[in-house]
């Protein structure tokens, strides 16, 4: 088989610009081959580069005492004391699940997994963020069905329980769907693997499953907006094997705890190409792969595909030579391929050798290290426009529309399709704020969030990325865990754009600041750009996922309001309406600024909780829906109606920041009185649960006809 | 007293099972699925719940034929204790060694939430500890858990008090309501639901730990 000459349309078709290929030919001072073009297409694509981001992204707050390892790897790592360590990390997998939903999401689930067992975790949460189009849209209920099941599908089988995650409907992914994946695994942080090899003449194995032709060149479509070619990138999506990567999982760790491990990589996006470029260059080492030597399962591959198949489920390690025979028996324990398919080699060369010919031969680490990088020009997000007067609602017509619609009714449906018990530690389950799991063997827990509310974040990037990180902190403080760490996974549209590009800056520095000030550093994510159709981007969607440590886990916030117990208000009244959720969902308007977010308030009001948690039963952050939202949910909770001694429609649905509403008992609402004194946090009695109706300042429903609407309204929609 | 937990390479409960057998006293070892005898005088096997080959056939079909079949159902023959949650129910199905089968859920999508279940029948090392018509609360997590069999069997199951319980209100599409079945000796126990799963507070109940503490005592007092 010939290759095809380079031409024009063949660079462009690898989306690479003019001054890309420049650059290509400067490097190699020479025409590259089709399988050179192709990897270098895999390098510096947007998905792999960062090329548009990387220069952003280096602002972050990324340090701390507790961070053992923060970006950079397959995921960060954190330290949890007593030698323990979470690993962790956030991945998109949006394109391809907007185009084959079952295997995008699937396969999206899989690689964030590979990504937490490549470091010797063993995955133990799971959680994900997603955002569909409208209900109504004709694409939303074959995705919604397709991704759900996709995840379930793979996390099931795998055998990782679900802990948490969010759901979004607006009209700006109708033609964008965003999957975002999270997984946690638990080491000790003492046998943590990382990516660098080291050491000449060492064998390159490659493990797992075999390779394929399927997802060649998914990582540069994922670079790349959609218009109406798009059923035409089926082929470009990968297929998910979770039971192989159960086994592959097992075998990784038994492997590694036999000591025979270097290095190793998961084979992600651009499969063989970035593992193998990763490994060598991070230790500073040349890498010649031979491929005739590579496991695969389609007849006459080429070089080319081989290096750009995204086929799931594999490995790469460098292994210390002596212990070949130690690897190959644990990988033949679990019916995986193993195969030594190179070495690492003195010179800085990545050299592909395919039926004796020399296919591709590039300089490693200026491959690694060249790829271009943009400060792409950036237009600040001007100013919302005030939001002006808005009518009074009746409470309870605001509340349904809130709790009947889609956005903010109980999500049973999607959770009954993940299991969230297996491992046996699951100590609270996906639902409001953070899930909880136990940390096997000890008494410590580990609670989990994703947050993001990407209606702020248009109006005001700044503090709708800051508002993200704070409700991730209050979603980890209501369960009484204190808050360790971030991942992040920015999801917006096309950088090219000025004005996206302006979101994108904006939305990093709120999220710096609120992730420096509330001392959760980013130890890993990622970036999805591009997502958009037809021209039309998303809204702004930076999900913070984010890790919280309960030291003693009996001491977690997870009771029920009980009868008669008071709801306290911690952080002050509601005023701020503007781009709130009773706007958006009641009276169908986005208007107005995001509520402004004071990092030092949450903080104070955070600590506070902490402090306090022996005195409060149950506790829910206030976000969306503002306080009638919360007293609802917490209420319902809890099978209790409840009270609210409040009127106004600010004062009900307005969304402030750094609130929470608990429930004690009278004598703990005394302690928690003068403890709010002595810390200059504002707490006052708002109402009283028990009953069976909700009364909000006097409007009244029966909380049973509520919770009817609240917890059959996805499945009405989509069931 | 002497417990085994099968491992199949897509087992994903079997840790969760083991601890479960620990804690009602079972001393208990794990046992790949590729050996092809038990440890001796083992009193209980588990046979874990999971996806023992990815299911990517029928459910259990593979692992029905693994290398360490031959050995379970010796046990079995031999008057052995036998608990098989989920997975291990449809393996066991496969296997012949209890009757009918796992279809899909009625409703075709996975299911993972606590059920009641009620307890139809004592006479068993494992209902033992419960009473006759107690409800209990054990949660189930599969997509295959639509139990049938042809009318014979139903209504010899009902007739010789095989089933050991039954849902309150049946999620999968279950003939019968049917959540778990004995073998006529009543030392064989399947079924859907998980009671490892409820047998440690912090699983927010712990109904399912009297099933445990019930083949502990049998064995005890034996």
């Amino acid at each position: 088989m010939t290759d095809p000459a380079i031409t024009p349309d063949l660079i462009a078709g690898h989306g690479l610009k003019d001054d890309e290929y420049a650059r290509i030919l400067e490097i190699m001072g020479r025409e590259p081959t089709f399988t050179e073009l192709g990897i270098f297409s895999a390098m510096w694509n947007e998905h792999c580069s960062y090329k548009s981001s990387k220069i952003h992204l280096k602002k972050l707050p990324t340090t701390g005492p507790q961070v053992i390892c923060g970006p950079g790897e397959n995921a960060g790592v954190v330290d949890i004391g007593d030698g323990q360590a979470v690993v962790f990390k956030m991945e998109s997998h949006n394109h391809p699940s907007y185009i084959e939903p079952y295997q995008g999401a699937a396969t999206g689930v899989g690689g964030i997994l590979r990504d937490v067992f490549t470091m010797g975790a063993r995955p133990v949460a799971s959680m994900n963020a997603l955002s569909f189009g409208e209900p109504s849209h004709p694409k939303t209920r074959q995705l919604v069905h397709g991704v759900v099941e996709g995840i379930g599908g793979y996390g099931n089988c795998f055998g990782v329980p679900t802990v948490g995650g969010e759901v979004r409907f607006d009209a700006s992914y109708n033609g964008n769907c965003l999957v975002n994946a999270f997984a946690a695994g638990i080491a000790d942080a003492d046998k943590i693997f990382y990516s660098a090899a080291s050491g000449v003449g060492r064998p390159v194995v490659y493990l797992g499953a075999k390779t394929g032709r399927d997802g060649v060149g998914g990582a540069t479509m994922a670079s790349a907006e959609f218009d109406d070619t798009i059923e035409e990138k089926r082929p470009t999506v990968q297929v998910g094997d979770p039971f192989t990567e159960k086994r592959l999982m097992e075998a990784t760790l038994e492997l590694m705890a036999t000591g025979a491990v270097v290095s190793i990589q998961d084979m992600g996006a651009a499969g063989l190409t970035c593992s193998a470029v990763e490994m060598g260059d991070k230790g500073g080492l040349g890498i010649r792969l031979d491929l005739d030597a590579v496991p695969v399962r389609e007849e006459n591959m080429t070089a080319y595909e081989m290096m750009l198949s995204e086929s799931q489920e594999r490995m790469l390690m460098v292994l210390d030579a002596e212990k070949e025979d130690v690897a190959r028996a644990v990988f033949e324990k679990w019916d995986l391929d193993f195969a030594i398919v190179g070495e690492t080699i003195a010179e800085d060369r990545f050299l592909i050798v395919h039926n004796g010919e020399t296919r591709a031969d590039l300089p490693l680490s200026t491959l690694a290290s060249s790829a271009p990088e943009y400060d792409r020009p950036w237009e600040p997000t001007p100013p919302a426009e005030p939001l002006g007067e808005v009518e009074e609602v009746d409470a309870i017509d605001g509340l349904r529309s809130l709790i009947g619609g889609v956005n903010h009714c109980a999500r049973g449906w999607i959770v009954a399709q993940y299991d969230t018990q297996v491992m046996g530690d699951t100590a609270v389950l996906p639902g409001l704020d953070a899930g909880v799991i136990r940390v096997h063997g000890t008494t410590k827990g580990l609670a989990f969030t994703a947050d993001v509310t990407p209606r702020y974040v248009k109006a005001n990037p700044v503090e709708g990325g800051k508002q993200a990180v704070a409700e991730a902190y209050r979603n980890l403080v209501a369960r009484g865990a204190r808050p360790l760490a971030t991942t992040d996974n920015l999801n917006f549209g096309n950088p090219e754009k000025p004005v996206i590009m302006g979101q994108f800056v904006g939305a990093l520095d709120g999220i710096g600041q609120a992730c420096a000030a509330l001392d959760m550093p980013i130890v890993s994510g990622n970036v999805s750009l591009y997502n958009e159709t037809d021209g039309t981007g998303i809204d702004p969607t930076p999900t913070i996922g984010a890790v919280g440590l309960i030291e003693e886990i009996s001491k977690r916030i997870d009771g029920r309001a009980q009868d008669g117990m008071l709801a306290l208000l911690i952080g002050g009244e509601g005023t701020h309406l503007g781009q709130s959720a009773l706007l958006a969902e009641h009276m169908d308007r986005r208007a107005g600024d995001a509520p402004t977010v004071d990092l030092e308030v949450e903080r104070r009001h955070g600590e506070f909780v902490l402090d306090n948690r022996a005195y409060i039963t149950s506790c829910t952050d206030l976000s969306d829906g503002g306080l009638a939202l919360a007293a609802f949910t917490l209420a319902e909770a809890a099978g209790l109606g409840v009270t609210l001694d409040v009127t106004g429609t600010a004062q009900l649905f307005g969304e402030d920041q750094g609130r929470y509403l608990l429930a004690c008992t009278f004598d703990c609402a005394e302690a928690l009185m003068v403890a709010a004194g002595q810390a200059s946090v504002p707490l006052t009695m708002v109402g009283q649960f028990g009953g069976d109706t909700l009364n909000l300042g006097g409007a009244e429903a029966q909380m049973s006809e509520l919770s009817a609407l609240y917890r059959s309204a996805f499945e009405t929609a989509f069931g | 007293m002497k417990a085994a937990v099968l491992v199949f390479p897509g087992s994903n409960c079997d840790r969760d099972l083991a601890i479960a057998f620990r804690a009602a006293g079972f001393e208990t070892a794990m046992v790949w699925h590729k050996e092809t005898e038990l440890p001796a005088d083992v009193d209980l096997v588990g046979v874990p719940g999971g996806f023992s080959y990815g299911d990517y056939l029928r459910c259990g079909a593979i692992a029905a034929r693994s290398p360490i079949a031959a050995a379970l159902k010796a046990h079995a023959d031999r008057g052995g204790f036998v608990f098989a949650p989920c997975n291990g129910f449809q393996i066991l199905t496969e296997a012949g060694m209890l009757p009918g089968a796992l279809l899909r859920n009625a409703g075709l999508k996975y299911i993972c939430r606590t059920v009641g279940l009620r307890v139809e029948e004592t006479e068993s090392a494992f209902t033992s500890r419960y009473d006759r018509g107690q409800v209990i609360d054990v949660p189930i997590a599969h997509h295959e858990g639509n139990y049938t069999a042809d009318d014979e069997t139903i209504a010899r199951l009902n007739g010789e008090n095989l089933v050991a319980f039954r849902y309150v209100a049946t999620p999968n599409g279950a003939t019968d309501g049917i959540a778990g079945v004995l073998s006529p000796n009543r030392r064989v126990l399947g079924m859907m639901p998980h009671p490892e799963r409820a047998a440690d507070p912090l699983h927010g109940g712990t109904d399912g730990a009297a099933l445990f503490a019930g083949v502990a005592a049998a064995l005890v007092s034996a």
